[in-house]
């Protein structure tokens, strides 16, 4: 490809991507992120962390994943060719390990000893109890009581990896109210915590924090791709709740003006029916859990709740990069129906023995829309962000299949 | 001078320590925080706190985050509080402070709240969440037209954050006794009379503790060492917890008298 590509320059220094973005936080916390901030700036500079960095990725991780062409989806769509970036075989069976190996360390860094993170689907709370089990540390992973019943193989995973699942009562009893508890944990012990945020949400620095943790999938793909197809990709298409996967995806692409770039969101039941987690179709600029993003709220100001067959794709909002480049037209974002999402699921483990996460069932959906409408010489990447085991009870119950 | 103004110059007249009462807006609903706000008035406190409730309150503890939800449940919304404001306003002069989310005001709009906020009869608000690096797009609006932006400092602000805060806050500064959400704890935070004096040695505003503050011993304590107390999770507490009316009001009754007068006799 093309080097060397043009310095992206964001988030500015106050956090912010365009209108996005910054530190919407109680003052407790301020000084908490300044402190945050220059530690991850002094780490993105010392050789030694990044080799430390590399080194768990490699050797403990599993990467890098396979970039793998999918010949038989590919086939039986008859358009674009389709790749999978395959963030399913990581260590944990999902990208969000990328993100807790690299905020370990930084914990680690910082010398704090206990960590905390939300989880929706569970992948995160997974990852980041992997990650504070490898390194020693204590770990708390809030976890809406929904999710919980729903997920109920990765909390059981969570404790045996040595964390403990908070449950979560309060509100829509998700993914947001996870958050929104992680987070007034995190007030009260921030002296001694770190919190390790799932996606590119929250206040910054963690957008780009995250963002920074997760590229190694996008700049993994533009040297496989390469040596693949000679080329950079047409189209990359990741699921988006919060966007980590789809941040990481892109992030390397952004200059790469050629290639399109769109995440998929959870259109749920229908967007006409209100309930999804389609915050960039559907939202509009509002603050939740630390910064400014497109949110699923009322007149009121009141946050909805969002509704997504996948666990890890159902909340009110999204990352502030993602808002940013929805709003610059840099990245489009599209809807996909549960019922959709569902297709894709069985669509992928049938052609090709892969069965992806039902967020990354949402990507295939899309694609096996997209792919039949492009030419044969055309490529796309998908990211396979996560494997399906763990969904594998809800959609046998969907389908009314007792196991 | 503003009403927020007024009151810490009679306060300091008097040689008294101001006392600020917290209630959510609209908890149960709006005609009880009528009543509860006419109570807490007789009953000595100085300024009065309404919450405006939020789907998500972060920095709240569970005894506000309920009475929030207790709150939209009913169907509260920042409209309706700004009404009661007006409604109150008949009647009363005592200072209104709107403690809200940011997310609230900015689907209201920031300059519409700002104005009708000033019109309704709100002299300052407090939002946690919008710290003076984010407040570009509504602070300099607010201050111009006259409505008080108060600030929060808490244990872990740093030297250059409390001079920013002590500059930027109108009305009084709120200092966050605890490293932690709103709601009562059985102890004070140790090293509280250092951090308020580190305050109020660069703030020309009064200083007021909130956070934490159970009752009339840990007022005293608190307002011993700075300009006042806020008490919100406490009084909120027996909104909960006493479901006849005339039980409820006697007890925020004597509850609030029983604080103002352990704070009064301080100087």
């Amino acid at each position: 490809m093309e080097q060397p590509m043009k310095q992206i320059q964001l988030p500015d220094e106050r956090g912010h991507f365009g209108v996005f973005g910054g530190k919407y936080v109680i003052e407790t916390l301020m000084p908490a992120l300044k402190e945050l901030e220059e530690v991850f700036a002094s780490a993105q500079s010392d050789p030694a962390f990044q080799k430390e960095l590399k080194y768990y990725l490699k050797q403990y991780v599993g990467r890098p994943t396979p970039l793998f062409f999918a010949k038989n989806l590919t086939r039986q769509l008859g358009g674009a060719k389709i790749y999978l970036k395959r963030e399913d075989l990581n260590h944990t069976g999902a990208h969000k390990i990328n993100n807790t190996i690299g905020s370990a360390l930084l914990a680690h860094r910082m010398g704090k000893k206990r960590v905390i993170a939300e989880t929706g689907a569970g992948q995160h709370g997974v990852a980041s109890a992997t990650a504070a089990a490898l390194f020693g540390l204590e770990c708390d992973v809030f976890m809406g009581e929904k999710d919980i019943q729903r997920q109920a193989l990765n909390v059981f995973r969570m404790k045996l990896l040595g964390a403990k699942v908070i449950p979560v009562s309060s509100g829509t009893r998700t993914l947001k109210d996870a958050t929104s508890e992680a987070i007034r944990n995190w007030i009260t012990t921030v002296e001694t915590t770190h919190y390790i945020i799932g996606s590119v949400v929250g206040p910054h620095p963690y957008p780009m924090m995250v963002r920074e943790f997760q590229k190694v999938i996008g700049e993994e793909v533009t040297g496989q791709i390469m040596d693949a197809e000679k080329r950079m990709p047409d189209v990359c298409v990741a699921c988006v709740g919060g966007g980590s996967n789809a941040m990481g995806l892109f992030y390397p692409f952004i200059n790469h003006e050629e290639t399109r770039l769109i995440g998929v969101e959870a259109a749920g039941l229908g967007i006409e029916s209100g309930k999804h987690g389609a915050s960039l179709s559907e939202g509009k600029a509002g603050v939740l859990h630390g910064m400014m993003s497109n949110l699923l709220y009322d007149d009121d100001g009141q946050i909805k709740e969002a509704h997504s067959v996948s666990a890890g794709l159902d909340y009110p909002g999204v990352g502030a990069e993602h808002s940013h480049l929805n709003e610059t037209g840099r990245a489009h974002y599209v809807p996909i129906t549960d019922d959709e999402a569902l297709e894709g699921f069985k669509l992928l483990s049938k052609a090709e023995g892969i069965i992806p996460a039902l967020e990354s069932a949402h990507a295939i959906a899309y694609v096996s829309k997209l792919a039949p409408e492009m030419k044969k010489d055309e490529i796309i990447v998908i990211c396979l962000s996560g494997r399906g085991d763990k969904d594998v009870n809800q959609v046998a119950d969907i389908m009314g299949v007792s196991l | 001078m503003s009403r927020i103004q007024d009151c810490f110059q009679k306060l300091k007249e008097k040689n008294q320590k101001a006392l600020v009462a917290f209630i959510t807006a609209g908890d149960p609903d709006i005609p009880t925080t009528k009543q509860i706000f006419s109570i807490i008035e007789k009953n000595g406190a100085d300024i009065i706190e309404l919450g405006v409730p939020f789907s998500d309150p972060l920095a709240d503890g569970p005894v506000i985050q309920a009475s929030s939800q207790r709150s939209l449940e009913n169907g509260t919304t920042l409209k309706k509080i700004l009404q009661l404001v007006q409604d109150v306003r008949q009647t009363s002069e005592l200072p209104i402070v709107l403690m809200t989310s940011y997310n609230p005001v900015f689907a209201y709009g920031l300059k519409p709240f700002v104005d009708d906020a000033l019109k309704t009869g709100v002299d300052g608000v407090i939002i946690p969440d919008l710290p003076p690096e984010e407040a570009g797009e509504f602070d300099p609006y607010a201050s111009e037209q006259g409505l008080d932006m108060i600030y929060l400092l808490a244990p872990t602000s740093t030297e250059d954050r409390i001079r920013m805060i002590a500059d930027e806050s109108r009305g009084f500064i709120y200092y966050v006794s605890l490293t932690g959400t709103t709601g009562v704890k059985s102890q004070m935070s140790t090293n509280l009379e250092t951090k308020v004096q580190a305050i109020k040695n660069v703030a020309k505003l009064p200083v007021l503790v909130g956070f934490g503050i159970s009752g009339p011993e840990q007022a005293k304590e608190a307002a011993a060492v700075s300009d006042g107390v806020i008490v919100g999770s406490a009084i909120v507490r027996l909104i909960e917890q006493n479901e006849n009316p005339a039980d409820r009001d006697v007890k925020i009754g004597e509850f609030v008298a029983s604080v103002k007068q352990s704070i009064s006799t301080l100087g």
